[in-house]
């Protein structure tokens, strides 16, 4: 198919038919990848679960030490850059360029909001003592497997946090190539796909926010 | 050409014939040349070939050590090494084996290489990622070298707790490189899944998918479904070791059968990842040495996802006497069970596609043959041990490791090789010796045989598996097993040789030695780089080998950038082929 040059935009790989094709191939992957992902934070919901029904009194104990109030501020906080994700790709779908940019500058702005917030949370544990694993020397909760609790918490949130972490990285790259003009209404693929990204991490949290902090 | 009316589900669409190159003088190999270009290939054909070599260093590798051990277990007592230099060689030995051999073979060398091939595209839907996939691969092995060198680990592939998190040696860079592997897995199946579903030719529905192509769409939802489910536990293995965490630890709250249900979860399903496309290779090369219709393509194909699914919900059947409750042994026992219906569609379609076939005994449909009866002795003696009292008696001795060779040597790794004899005249534009590949087929079915039907017999009366020491009534077993795998070595080496020499000195391969009607085989040898200078057109299933020739060659008359939907239903106009 060396002869069709004609209308082959510049984002268009050479082992694609067409733009569409292109498209709804990445858009796929993203869907199918983020499957994975799933089943890879699945492993920790089943521990905790198992965990859950085995020391049920633990966790509405160790809860109590969780910061409700901070925990309920980054919830919206992540939330809302879902929402400024998504109008990033509306703005693409419409062709407004700037948009994207700005867009794309909140959620980036919004997930280190979430990410600060986070290290706060994280040094005041530490502070009082609460590590994960051998590392525990809390002595507030009245529970011989108390740092079973924690080292959840560590590992869930952690591997949430560190998914946040590569979703910033991510949206700066794109921030990079929206203020270079390489979105618009043709291609804006990348942004798509990192936004279904995004959401999926924004979902995991709405699951752990009422899973640590709420059972108290 | 008028096109058909909006209201027709068919399209229609100008075709001719496009006869493949008999001496092409540009293919993927020397579209371009020197180190640098391998290393940065997105060329599907060439990361194929990466992987080939990899995985044969790796083979090799896994392969002396087995021989290692074998040699050991030549007496009773110690023969030439430690008991702790044994405990590493066969942990070693499996995980070499299974991580960096099995799990990517068929998908990584000859899934990469065929599968956009057969078709009928110009790569994987993602060939940077396909690319970094390899690298993932390279790195989780360069780790898994790292933990042999920093010191070893003698855990066993199954890296079990307690054990595990309490040992001394390199447990932790071991889970890292097997992790990262994971990924490398992970990422093949998304590219292949996507490709499948959205890179077909014109005409290829998925009722004319090639059956090699709908087993790699059942192994890719397990490696997506069940490998990150591998990563995590091992993450936590590794969490375990570096912080205590205790999620595994009996004496912090946890429970070590916790994580062999989380690591059969994975490595239950990790079995059919290896072994579901070597069932793909067997339909292909089953098909065209018996110039036939393969019998039963949807119970095929079907029973592919079947297996795909039940596997997921027969992990417990490697846990009947970890403490397990009664209920669920007996469950996962019934599941297990179930297992052996698909296996057992594909059996039965394989034979009744030979069926008064024109039969012709190449070296890969040897091969296959000998992957009929070894796997079905493999797959017999997993229906032994699902039943949870035989498997009570049988559990951890050597019948195990026999019907897991069985299974994953006499079947996998023998329809890897007759998959590698019959595509290798497309990969390297060369035709292999015939004769000295019937031998090292002979070679390896007889080696096999020697090296692991001695283990049922010891394993059934109580030898266990990974014992250093053993009582003398097991030696005669012992010893004809170490000659055994001798054998079964020479036949690998000859393997190599006749392949590798062919390269050198064998004639030049034609385009379509086999007669096949796959779409691979339209096109010239070695595959020129981008596979196809046209885009194909399907209008027959890839085994109708009653339609002529012509017919499977045929390719979108003129590319004017109005291409049909991929895989939509199509009506042809021949009109322009006949003039041809």
């Amino acid at each position: 198919m060396a002869n069709h040059t004609k209308s082959h935009p510049a984002h268009l790989e050479h082992h694609f038919v067409d733009s569409d094709q292109q498209f709804d191939a990445s858009k796929m992957g993203m869907w199918v990848f983020l499957a994975t992902e799933v089943l890879f934070f699945g492993g920790l919901f089943a521990a905790y679960i198992i965990y859950r029904a085995w020391y049920p009194e633990l966790y509405t104990l160790a809860s109590e030490e969780l910061n409700t109030v901070w925990g309920a501020v980054n919830t919206v906080v992540l939330i809302g850059s879902s929402l400024t994700v998504a109008m990033a790709i509306k703005s693409a779908q419409l062709n407004q360029k700037r948009n994207i940019a700005i867009n794309l500058g909140i959620t980036i702005a919004l997930a280190c909001v979430f990410m600060v917030i986070k290290y706060f949370e994280y040094t005041h544990k530490f502070h009082l003592g609460i590590f994960p694993g051998e590392f525990y020397t809390f002595e507030g909760i009245e529970h011989p497997k108390a740092s079973i609790f924690f080292s959840l918490y560590y590992l869930m949130t952690g591997l949430h946090g560190l998914h946040v972490i590569i979703g910033i990285g991510l949206m700066i790259w794109l921030l990079r190539r929206a203020l270079r003009g390489d979105f618009d209404s043709e291609y804006y693929t990348p942004v798509e796909i990192t936004g279904l990204y995004w959401h999926l991490v924004d979902v995991i949290w709405i699951f752990l926010f009422p899973l640590f902090y709420l059972i108290d | 050409m008028a096109t058909a009316e909006a209201s027709s589900p068919t399209k229609k669409v100008q075709v001719r014939r496009y006869k493949p190159e008999e001496n092409a003088e540009k293919n993927y190999l020397n579209a371009e040349s020197g180190l640098w270009s391998w290393l940065t290939t997105k060329d599907h054909k060439r990361i194929g070939i990466m992987y080939l070599i990899s995985l044969t260093v790796f083979f090799m590798a896994g392969g002396l050590l087995a021989l290692g051990i074998r040699v050991e277990l030549w007496t009773p007592a110690q023969t030439f090494i430690e008991a702790d230099t044994y405990n590493q060689l066969f942990t070693l030995h499996g995980a070499i084996m299974i991580f960096l051999f099995l799990v990517p073979s068929v998908p990584t060398v000859l899934g990469n290489f065929f599968l956009p091939m057969q078709i009928g595209a110009k790569d994987v839907a993602f060939p940077k990622l396909n690319l970094a996939s390899y690298y993932l691969y390279a790195a989780g092995a360069l780790l898994m070298l790292w933990a042999i060198i920093s010191g070893g680990v003698d855990t066993g592939w199954t890296f079990y707790t307690p054990y595990s998190t309490s040992t001394a040696g390199a447990v932790t860079w071991m889970v890292m490189g097997v992790f990262v592997i994971g990924f490398s897995s992970i990422l093949t199946g998304v590219n292949f899944l996507v490709t499948i579903h959205k890179m077909r030719a014109p005409g290829i529905t998925w009722g004319k998918l090639p059956l090699f192509c709908w087993s790699l769409y059942a192994t890719s939802i397990i490696q997506i479904l069940a490998t990150p489910v591998l990563a995590i536990t091992l993450a936590l293995l590794a969490m375990e070791r570096v912080l205590g965490i205790g999620i595994f630890d009996p004496a912090l709250g946890g429970d070590p059968v916790l994580f062999q249900h989380f690591f059969w979860f994975y490595s239950h399903p990790a079995v059919y990842i290896m072994i579901v496309p070597g069932f793909g290779i067997v339909s292909e090369i089953v098909s065209t040495f018996s110039k036939k219709t393969v019998f039963g393509y949807w119970a095929i194909a079907m029973s592919s996802l079947a297996i795909a699914f039940i596997g997921f919900l027969v992990w417990g059947h490697h846990m009947f006497v970890s403490g397990q409750a009664t209920l669920a042994t007996l469950v996962f026992s019934f599941l297990t069970f179930l297992v052996g219906i698909p296996t057992g569609i594909k059996m039965f379609n394989w034979l009744a596609t030979m069926y008064k076939g024109s039969i012709s005994l190449k070296t890969p449909m040897l091969y296959i043959l000998g992957f009929f009866f070894l796997f079905t002795v493999g797959g017999l003696t997993g229906i032994a041990l699902a039943s949870v009292a035989v498997d009570v008696h049988l559990h951890d001795t050597y019948y195990v490791v026999a019907h897991f060779h069985f299974v994953m040597v006499g079947g996998m790794v023998m329809a890897f090789m007759g998959g590698l004899y019959y595509w290798w005249p497309k990969m390297s534009g060369r035709m292999y010796n015939e004769t000295l590949g019937k031998v090292s087929c002979l070679l390896v079915f007889l080696g096999f045989n020697v090296t692991f039907l001695p283990q049922f017999v010891m394993g059934a009366q109580g030898m266990p598996r990974r014992y250093f020491n053993y009582i003398d009534q097991f030696q005669p077993f012992h010893q004809i097993s170490t000659v055994g795998s001798f054998i079964l070595g020479l036949g690998f080496m000859l393997v190599f040789y006749n392949l590798v020499k062919s390269l050198y000195t064998g004639p030049k391969a034609p385009p379509n030695p086999w007669n096949s009607r796959a779409l691979e085989w339209q096109v010239a040898s070695p595959a020129p780089p981008h596979n196809f200078e046209h885009t194909p057109v399907i209008v027959h299933g890839p085994y109708d080998y009653h339609k002529p020739m012509a017919d499977f060659q045929l390719g979108l008359a003129e590319t004017n950038g109005h291409d049909p939907e991929h895989g939509a239903n199509i009506e042809v106009d021949k009109k322009l082929e006949m003039k041809e």
